[in-house]
């Protein structure tokens, strides 16, 4: 600068130049927020279209009017539907959902959390190569892995022929609610695995190591630091297990026979063959309830994604 | 100042420069705060703070990769304005190399030319030219993660200087080394800057590193830049306790401005030494440890400022002892050389500390 | 490394360190056991299913002869890989805009993207099903698409939930990506593409990769979905084997489950092998 200004002048200098800039930075922050929309904005139109305008439909139906030929029209909403919740056969539906999803969770919770106990406590190399071991009946085909139990539960299958030789009862179980909560602990038992796992892994053993120093017995210690430590994983895994297995369908259709149906099969049935859309749509949508509170209770509890 | 600049002109000009940062909830952070400097052409230039001073942020501005809430900043007399990182002349070594994992040593040098669309011919030669530079021949064909972190760093040193930028910016690039390793870094550094003559600017918590390699030094505290000089006029002379406080170790003695060729200590002494501050402000009077000498009560020289007190502990260091003093109205330390044992205070000895006035600086806050 | 040294107070002593390890050897064998017995009585020469009389191939080459098994092959196989490509596309989009931006209404884009995975596939299926009955015509303007044809409501419906599943994957990669990476890109002059394209890409490609087989292994194994929106002679084949086991367990059934599973498992493999080997390859450094 050929010409010193004047110290007076400095502070006013100051100002213009933060009033050329000021803007730029937020000008910027703009630009980049709308490349970040855009670059989003197939997969929410997407979305909008095929997820959330069918989630609506199915709101709107639960309220809509069923006419005498069993056809759903949008118009003269009304809540019947919902005043037929109440009704005693799909109250029984209700209640037996109910049951087996917790008895479901429970039986997995208490299997699965030694296991990833287990697991959390191996070297890495083994670790990994278990965690595999979960994760591949955790993404295989569902179906078939119900049907492989089908097999053995089978008037001749293997598991009532041993049940037989031991001389527990005659063995069939297939198509009782002892078979569905069977199939419904084995095909969502890694949901339970795989949280717990997560939960466990991340407890810090110098804590427990500092329990024993401080005279606990080593089950006080799990019960006084891991088991709270690991209540997270708990959470996220009884959620993981109960949403589905309340709205089970699959597994009551292949080891339930026709009479031990779940909310699932309760909503196929209204669909397909009582062709009654309101009452189906006023089911999911209490399903669909279900599985947003556990949600929101699994967040509230610190879960951060599944 | 000792030749620092090569003459040109400024390199970066930074004038007014804000950044605030807004969390979710609405509460603004000001990571920088109205930051005026000028960085020379061909000069090592440091910008020298604890952890959380706003010196990585100051960095980013120049490099692009963060936008200033306000003010400007130049490159070679042009404003940036909101220009983005890759039409800037500048290139970054980053903390954490950031070097490309799926790329060879090779690829990783190239990259920065490939995108200039410098032509293959030209590009291998330059390839090879900061390769070499760096001591890297032998494993240009390695990927970054069979490297170790110094020859990570000398990889990401190499990346960026290839493509001959107008200023490089570092930004601690030799934090992750170890002590030794960092040493010698610090020395090819200065050596690189010189051969290669690029201006550098050069982020760093560690006093020692900025004062080993730089030219001049920037130390920033809070957002602010407190003071920028010469390491040696930074040591000696600091105008803030901050400062004083950050490069090596102090005694500060509580002082009142008396007049601008005069304080008053604590204890009513009088010193000559020159501060702008008003009279009647307080301040303090900082004195280096290396820079008192300690007397047998009454045998201090008479053309040094003498402050009487008792010996309260002794540290041996090898090359160095150190003498806790006491003083009835403060604590001070001294710093002598290494003395045979007979030679030494002991504690519960009544001492003289001494100091020259030119030694000493007044410095506020 | 803490970990090695304090795996001693973790694990159980005595009794029940060995009853934890039989517990655990037990869920094993109970997560393999119904698998391998399917697998070893698709080879059994028998029509009854619990004796076993003999080794036989015969249930795989009738398996290859059923012609309503080839087409909904076929069926599954192109409904697989179209919904495959489009959720790819889409749901990396949608990670990196959620990952690596900050816009107005990206918090209720990021719920409404998790809905699918965790929403149970009966309500999916409803929704579906109501959804497609009430618009099917809306869709007819658009040349070459004829929802009144099951095969593109199987692709919609499976591409609305398996976007999800790939964005789940790549973002969890987009987050382990250092984010200045794409910083240097920058500084060494790359625009917003290459950096893109040189130095994101290549670095997110194996969740990429794992989305899609993973996407491949959803879209295979779906049955509820499907069966509410495919239409009558172009039923995929889990929709098709679903019919045929609700009847009872033959050798057939058997064959084709062995062969569903199989590849079920291996697209799971894969995916996992090539997600994990790259994820390992950084946590050693």
């Amino acid at each position: 600068m050929p010409v010193e200004a004047p110290p007076g002048d400095a502070p006013e200098l100051e100002d213009t130049t933060e009033v050329a800039t000021l803007g730029l930075e937020h000008q910027a922050e703009r630009a980049k927020a709308r490349q970040g929309f855009l670059l989003g904005l197939p997969t929410i139109v997407y979305l909008l279209i095929f997820f959330v305008a069918p989630l609506g439909f199915v709101v709107a139906y639960s309220f809509a009017t069923r006419t005498s030929t069993g056809r759903t029209e949008l118009r003269d909403f009304n809540l019947n539907a919902y005043a037929r919740l109440g009704d005693d056969i799909i109250m029984t539906v209700a209640w037996r959902s109910l049951w087996m999803a917790v008895l479901a969770t429970l039986i997995c919770l208490v299997l699965a959390y030694p296991l990833a106990y287990f697991i959390s406590t191996r070297s890495p190399a083994v670790r990994n190569m278990l965690l595999v071991a979960v994760m591949i009946p955790f993404w295989s085909n569902f179906l078939i892995r119900t049907y492989a139990w089908r097999v053995l539960l089978d008037s001749d299958g293997l598991v009532t022929q041993g049940l037989e030789l031991l001389g527990l009862g005659d063995g069939r179980i297939l198509f009782t609610s002892n078979a569905v909560i069977l199939g419904l602990v084995y095909g969502y038992l890694p949901f339970m695995v795989l949280p717990l796992y997560a939960a466990i892994e991340r407890v810090d053993w110098s804590l427990v190591e500092g329990a024993r120093d401080l005279y606990a017995s080593g089950w006080a210690a799990f019960r006084r630091v891991v088991w709270p430590l690991s209540r997270p994983g708990v959470i996220a895994g009884s959620m993981l297990v109960f949403v589905p297995s309340f709205g089970a369908y699959v597994t009551p259709a292949i080891l339930g026979g026709n009479k031990e149906g779940l909310l699932g099969s309760y909503i196929v049935l209204q669909f397909l063959s009582a062709r009654n859309g309101p009452v189906g749509s006023a089911v999911s949508v209490v399903v669909l309830g279900v599985m947003l509170v556990s949600t929101l209770i699994y967040f509230r509890a610190g879960g951060k994604n599944l | 100042m000792n030749g620092t600049t090569n003459g040109q002109g400024p390199a970066v000009e930074l004038a007014g420069v804000v950044k605030r940062f807004g969390d979710r909830s609405g509460t603004e952070v000001t990571a920088v705060d109205h930051i005026d400097l000028t960085v020379m052409d061909g000069e090592f230039f440091s910008l020298l703070g604890p952890s959380g001073c706003g010196k990585t942020t100051t960095l980013r501005m120049v490099a692009g990769l963060e936008l200033p809430t306000a003010g400007s900043i130049r490159i070679h007399g042009e404003e940036m304005g909101l220009r983005p990182p890759n039409k800037r002349p500048v290139n970054t070594v980053f903390q954490s190399y950031a070097l490309f994992p799926h790329m060879t040593v090779a690829a990783n040098v190239g990259f920065g030319l490939e995108m200039r669309k410098v032509p293959a011919s030209e590009r291998k030669d330059l390839i090879d030219w900061a390769i070499d530079l760096v001591e890297m021949g032998s494993m240009a064909h390695r990927k970054p993660t069979q490297l170790s972190g110094g020859q990570q760093q000398r990889v990401a040193l190499a990346r960026a200087l290839v493509n001959r930028p107008e200023v490089l910016l570092l930004d601690e690039p030799l934090g992750a080394l170890d002590l030794k390793l960092r040493q010698q870094m610090q020395f090819e550094l200065k050596n690189l800057q010189r051969e290669v003559g690029i201006t550098f600017v050069y982020v760093t918590h560690d006093q020692e590193e900025a004062v080993t390699m730089s030219d001049r030094i920037g130390v920033m505290h809070e957002g602010r830049l407190l003071q920028v000089d010469t390491p040696e006029a930074i040591y000696e002379r600091p105008t803030t306790r901050f400062v004083a406080d950050f490069i090596g170790q102090t005694n500060f003695l509580e002082a009142t401005v008396a007049s601008g060729e005069e304080v008053v200590l604590a204890n009513g002494d009088r010193l000559r030494l020159s501060s702008d501050q008003p009279s009647g402000s307080s301040v303090a009077v900082t004195v280096r440890p290396e820079r008192l000498t300690v007397h047998r009560r009454g045998e201090a020289p008479m053309d040094r400022h003498c402050v009487e007190g008792r010996v309260e502990t002794v540290t041996y260091l090898g090359n160095a002892v150190v003498y806790g003093i006491g003083v009835d109205w403060m604590h001070l330390e001294v710093r002598c050389p290494a003395t045979l044992a007979g030679d030494r205070r002991d504690v519960g000895d009544d001492v003289t500390v001494s100091f020259e006035p030119d030694h000493a600086a007044v410095v506020t806050g | 490394m803490s970990k090695g040294v304090a795996k001693s107070t973790a694990e159980p002593q005595g009794a029940s360190r060995w009853l934890l390890r039989g517990h655990s050897a037990a869920v094993f064998a109970f997560f393999y056991a119904p698998i391998v017995v399917l697998c070893v009585f698709s080879f059994n020469d028998s029509n009854a299913v619990g004796n076993w009389n003999g080794f036989t191939l015969d249930w795989y080459s009738d398996l290859f002869a059923n012609d309503n098994i080839q087409s909904s092959i076929w069926v599954s196989v192109k409904v697989c890989v179209v919904s495959t490509l489009i959720s790819v596309v889409l749901g990396t989009a949608g990670a990196l805009a959620l990952e690596r931006f900050r816009w107005w209404g990206q918090k209720a884009f990021d719920a409404v993207l998790y809905l699918p995975i965790i929403i149970p596939d009966v309500t999916m299926a409803v929704m579906m099903l109501v959804f497609f009955s009430e618009t099917a015509s809306w869709f007819d303007w658009i040349p070459g698409v004829n929802l009144q044809n099951g095969l593109e409501k199987l692709v919609f419906s499976h591409v609305a939930f398996n976007i999800s599943f790939v964005s789940v994957v790549v973002r969890a990669r987009l987050a382990n990506l250092d984010a200045s990476m794409e910083e240097a890109a920058a500084d060494l002059y790359a625009n917003r593409w290459q950096a893109f394209r040189r130095v994101t890409l290549p670095q997110i490609m194996p969740g990429v990769i794992g989305g899609a087989l993973l996407a491949v292994t959803i879209s295979l194994d779906d049955v509820v979905v499907s069966s509410f929106v495919s239409a009558v002679g172009g039923t995929p084949l889990s929709v098709y084997v679903f019919g045929m086991l609700r009847k009872g367990v033959t050798p057939l059934v058997n064959s084709v489950s062995v062969v569903m599973l199989a590849a079920s498992m291996a697209f799971v493999m894969a995916s996992l092998v090539i997600s994990r080997a790259t994820g390992s390859e950084r946590e050693e450094r």
